[in-house]
């Protein structure tokens, strides 16, 4: 089963297919390493038909698990369109499936065909507001992107997800593909992060009188602050799975912490005894069990694992011992299998990735400096800061293929925090 | 530490001169034009000017060319002239006590510097740090807020970390010289508000650095005794 390509395994038999289909023709049902499943998105009809085309290949293309064929327009109507399109035809071209989209008054649907197996494997549909190219409109259109995904390949896109990032001192957000990027907070506000629901965030408000953690509920636009310690720094907030409490540092005059406090209110506890070094960045496992976080207890800065109560405390890598080491920023992915973080490298920061498996640590960049990478919720992709354009941009890479993009062009971006998936828009 | 000792004695050294000097400048001006009755300036631009009225007039002589006559009413003149004069130099002596407050203040708030990574004072840290002892022991009321920053390298997050322990050891080098550490506020900024815009080593050993602001007491300072 190992060698079937998993979203279609269920449909056809490996053997069946593989006789089927001569050697050397790319067909999806054939999974050979690097090679992504052919896809052709038919042309879709109507006014708003070419921009939703280019919408949904782009987000297919950006999950980097099948390969969107530009070949759409080429092809005859018939061929790609009705129940019965040429799949003989399509199999020629490369294409494992077909994407047939109708854009209809208030919703969209999709049809999603295995062309090898001819046949029909879901129809899919999303509510689609008015308004063209609005965001609920492309909301939708990131929504059906997703789920053809997740039809195709077994695992759901993440297209319908925002990035949050911190630009000329306020948290702004952006759109997975880099599109409708809006300021969020007012002044002030570093180190964004996200409750898992998607439906708030938590931030860093630097002040004279102090830093803060704020928490905002993205639909209300309310704000409230975390008062469990109000002196000093607190930074660095990371909000528990279930949403209800926030993991920061806190340093007064002996050092900075890791503490937990209740986002409702309450009392704060401590979680590290750093004895005067610095803790922070905390980020929780997805079981809400325990905390990586970034310490200089050895005085370098590396990357330590605690229990949620302090106990258990365990250094992540092997600590570095030259003047040149400085591990920091880790992100847990939501899968629980890995953790980023920003590793220094001939003086240069490199994203890297930790496999919590077999603790091996694989190193994705090495142009300019990366750092501060944040998990997509697929557990796949990783957005992080990188310089090598000359300004602090926002850029995603496929941890897996090592496939880069620019999300941002803002001239100074950085501390990005990937959402989890965000529910259909009301 | 040898290279601050200078430094640190200057202020207890320059008032005096200043204050000399700034007597004998009013002193003179007013002797050779005592009707213009000066008015008692604050600013050290205002003073500058005075000091050069002397010579612009020195170029158009007064109307009454006979030397000096020591009539009664010539005399009555320099009493008022002297008068005047003493007066004068209790206001310019006013002026600089106020001037040496202020001194006072830059010595107070004068920014102290880190090496990188680092917390710990160093020597030249640890001695401009030492000038503000006395201040802060003649003052009680005086209260800083102390605020840690950094330079750009390293983690932005770790950054405001490290800046908070740089506040920390400002802090602890007072209260282990008996200053109470109810009259700290310390704060961090990490790498977000630089010094210097530069990515280059001296912009970087510009931004490494702790900064004070005077939160309450800061009127009327008291120099050391």
């Amino acid at each position: 089963m190992r060698g079937c390509w998993s979203g279609i395994i269920g449909l056809v038999a490996c053997a069946a297919s593989a006789q089927a289909q001569p050697g050397g023709v790319r067909i999806g049902l054939t999974y050979a390493p690097g090679v992504k499943p052919g896809i052709v998105i038919a042309p879709i009809g109507g006014v708003l038909g070419d921009s939703a085309h280019a919408m949904l290949g782009r987000d297919l293309d950006f999950g980097d698990r099948v390969s969107v064929i530009a070949a759409g327009s080429a092809l005859a109507p018939t061929t790609v369109t009705g129940k019965a399109p040429n799949y003989a035809l399509l199999a020629k071209l490369g294409a494992a499936g077909l994407v047939q989209v109708e854009l209809a008054p208030g919703r969209v649907r999709a049809t999603v065909h295995d062309v090898g197996a001819q046949r029909i494997i879901d129809t899919l549909s999303v509510a689609l507001p008015a308004g063209g190219h609005s965001r609920p409109w492309r909301a939708a259109l990131h929504l059906l992107a997703d789920d053809v995904e997740r039809v195709l390949t077994g695992t759901t896109g993440m297209a319908h997800t925002r990035i949050a990032f911190v630009k000329g001192g306020r948290t702004w957000l952006v759109d997975s593909d880099g599109a409708f990027a809006e300021p969020v907070s007012d002044g002030s506000a570093l180190s964004p992060t996200w409750r898992r629901d998607g439906g708030a965030l938590a931030w860093t408000v630097l002040s004279n009188a102090g830093t803060r953690i704020q928490v905002k509920e993205l639909g209300s636009g309310r704000l409230s602050s975390l008062v469990a310690t109000p002196d000093g720094l607190n930074i660095t907030p990371a909000f528990t799975p279930d949403g209800s409490a926030i993991v920061y540092a806190h340093g007064l005059d002996n050092g900075t912490d890791l503490w937990i406090a209740p986002v409702a209110g309450g009392e704060a506890r401590r979680v590290t005894v750093g004895r005067g070094s610095d803790n922070t960045s905390p980020t929780v496992s997805p079981d809400g069990r325990r905390v990586a976080f970034t310490s200089g207890r050895t005085g370098h800065p590396d990357l330590y694992v605690a229990d949620l109560d302090g106990t258990n405390t365990d250094a992540l890598t092997d600590i570095g011992l030259d003047d040149d080491s400085y591990r920091s920023g880790p992100d847990w992915s939501s899968d629980g299998r890995s953790i980023a973080f920003a590793t220094r490298l001939g003086g240069q920061f490199q994203i890297a990735v930790l496999s919590l498996r077999d603790r091996a640590v694989k190193v994705l960049t090495s142009d300019g400096k990366n750092e501060d990478p944040s998990w997509a919720p697929d557990g796949r992709h990783l957005v992080f800061t990188s310089s090598r354009t000359g300004s602090q941009e926002l850029w995603v890479i496929d941890s897996e293929s090592g496939r880069l993009r620019q999300l941002t062009r803002e001239r100074g971006a950085r501390l990005s925090a990937w959402s989890p998936r965000l529910p259909a828009a009301p | 530490m040898n290279s601050m000792l200078p430094t640190s004695k200057r202020p207890t050294r320059r008032p005096l001169a200043a204050l000399v000097l700034g007597v004998a400048v009013l002193v003179s001006a007013c002797s050779k034009k005592p009707e213009t009755a000066p008015v008692p300036e604050t600013s050290p631009a205002a003073a500058a000017t005075a000091s050069t009225a002397p010579a612009t007039t020195a170029t158009t002589p007064a109307t009454p060319i006979a030397p000096v006559v020591d009539t009664a009413a010539e005399r009555a003149r320099r009493e008022a002239a002297r008068l005047k004069a003493r007066e004068d130099s209790i206001a310019a002596a006013r002026m600089l006590a106020s001037k040496t407050a202020a001194e006072l203040k830059a010595a107070l708030v004068a920014t102290v510097y880190f090496d990188y990574d680092r917390a710990e004072l160093r020597d030249d840290t640890r001695a401009a740090l030492e000038a503000k002892l006395p201040i802060l022991r003649a003052n009680s009321a005086l209260r800083l807020r102390v605020q840690g920053h950094t330079d750009e390298r390293g983690s932005d997050e770790y950054n405001l970390a490290l800046g908070q322990r740089r506040a920390a050891s400002v802090q602890r080098f007072f209260t282990d010289r008996g200053v109470e550490a109810g009259r700290f506020a310390l704060v961090s900024f990490g790498r977000e508000k630089p010094a210097s815009a530069g990515d280059d080593d001296a912009s970087r050993s510009k931004n490494r650095r702790a900064e004070f602001e005077i939160l309450a007491g800061g009127e009327g300072l008291a120099g050391p005794r």
